[in-house]
């Protein structure tokens, strides 16, 4: 049996990786077999991460996360979780292979998934010029009209990178301001391919096998109309990764896990949860890798109480926690 | 034996004329998902040899066939029958997933 299972392989996972493996926890990480990496992996130029003042791309950022989870000692899995056991004072994490493994404690950190719309043409069309991913997609829509929807940083980032390859980007918002910070809607105003559609919302995407336009409707007077489009980027937010414990541990009113005060503790003793899953409020990569260590020093300390922890009480004081430089 | 690559010169012999089904994953470099889901399919041709032939093309090199196909997302994966396209799985997704897809092609 295991004394530590991370699920989850974005910031918060690789965080929590990292001091735990340092704490001498020797832990195994269940990094997905297609996702692993977390959402940054769908992301380019990262500004924002303390330390590489040039910025640095996202899957290069998870590259060394890992990297450095590994140098101490962490098994890194590309494999899926298909179900949890949590009940008892053994963890069970059973696999997409059929393997299973054990452990006294877990932390979760799965993260979030990119939240759709709702309308009946996203489903149907989805792939077919309905996409989720900027990097990934738009590649295809060279010298073409697109629409990105969504009002934060990552509508702006992806409208802004999908001009490099369409010839026109409109940006579909609800309201008539945007949530992303200055800089980044600083950046989209000063793009001249991109344009602002305010106050509006997508009612139906059109197309038989592809998509050729959006309908959509006036916030403000109702009023409805055609955009013509070969493709819609939707970045309306993100949704926590939940479905594997939603009878097991209990939820906030946001559908994040919910856990004890600034603690990582849910409501299942040995259960930790960190990053995006538990956050629906700041959901950075800086604030998900200090939610990994948030959890990673509170399984230590369980470990401890439970008496079978390797590392003892005076080994996790905060100095000895820094990482090696 | 490991998924082969596919090319635009050699599309006709390799896919539209190939005996059985072919699978064709449209893939590139830059695309964090197609590298994840590239070994999965390797595992896949070499545990169903001659049940299903796995090929590889690459969209920045075959940029005709990806507008052919007309491919808005990769990695995309096609099974081609006797030229004609039986099946369409758009995004990378776990091996058991995959093989769910495919469940008609190796059974």
């Amino acid at each position: 049996m295991r004394k530590l299972i991370i699920i989850g392989s974005g910031p918060a996972g690789y965080t929590a990786a990292i001091y735990a493996a340092r704490g001498g926890l020797e832990p195994l990480l269940v990094a997905s077999s297609v996702e692993a990496g977390g959402e940054l992996m769908n992301t380019t130029e990262v500004e924002n991460f303390p330390g590489f003042p040039e910025g640095i791309m996202g899957p290069e950022l998870m590259t060394k996360m890992q990297e450095q989870a590994e140098r101490f000692g962490t098994e890194v899995l590309y494999d899926d979780v298909t179900a949890l056991d949590l009940g008892g004072e053994v963890k069970k994490v059973t696999l997409g292979s059929g393997a299973s493994h054990e452990a006294s404690a877990i932390i979760f950190a799965t993260g979030s998934a990119p939240r759709k719309i709702g309308i009946e043409g996203e489903q149907r069309l989805s792939g077919h010029g309905v996409s989720y991913c900027a990097t990934c997609d738009g590649f295809f829509f060279r010298e073409q009209q697109i629409a990105v929807v969504g009002g934060g940083d990552s509508a702006m980032e992806e409208a802004t990178f999908l001009t490099k390859f369409a010839s026109k980007v409109y940006i579909i918002h609800r309201r008539d301001e945007l949530r992303a910070s200055k800089i980044m809607q600083e950046r989209a105003f000063a793009n001249e391919k991109i344009e602002f559609v305010w106050n509006s919302e997508i009612v139906d995407i059109l197309g038989d096998d592809a998509v050729s336009g959006l309908v959509l409707r006036d916030t403000v007077d109702g009023s409805t109309r055609e955009l013509p489009v070969t493709g819609v980027f939707v970045a309306i937010g993100n949704d926590p990764r939940t479905h594997l414990v939603h009878q097991q541990l209990d939820l906030t009113e946001h559908g994040t896990i919910w856990v004890d005060g600034r603690s990582s503790r849910t409501s299942v003793p040995g259960v930790f949860a960190a990053g995006d899953v538990l956050d629906p409020t700041y959901r950075q990569a800086v604030t998900a890798a200090g939610s990994g260590t948030v959890a990673a020093l509170d399984v230590e300390h369980f470990l401890a109480e439970l008496g079978d922890a390797g590392a003892p009480e005076e080994d996790v004081s905060p100095i000895d926690a820094l990482p090696a430089v | 034996m490991t998924a082969k690559a596919t090319s635009e010169s050699t599309w006709q012999q390799d896919v539209i004329d190939a005996e059985g089904p072919v699978l064709v994953d449209f893939w590139a470099e830059w695309c964090g998902p197609c590298r994840m889901v590239g070994p999965i399919l390797d595992e896949i041709q070499t545990e169903n040899d001659g049940k299903i032939t796995v090929l590889k093309l690459n969209v920045d090199e075959n940029p005709n066939l990806a507008m052919e196909y007309q491919i808005t997302s990769i990695p995309a994966m096609k099974v081609f029958n006797k030229g004609q396209v039986e099946k369409t799985i758009i995004g990378a997704k776990p091996k058991f997933a995959l093989e769910k897809d495919l469940a008609t092609y190796l059974g």
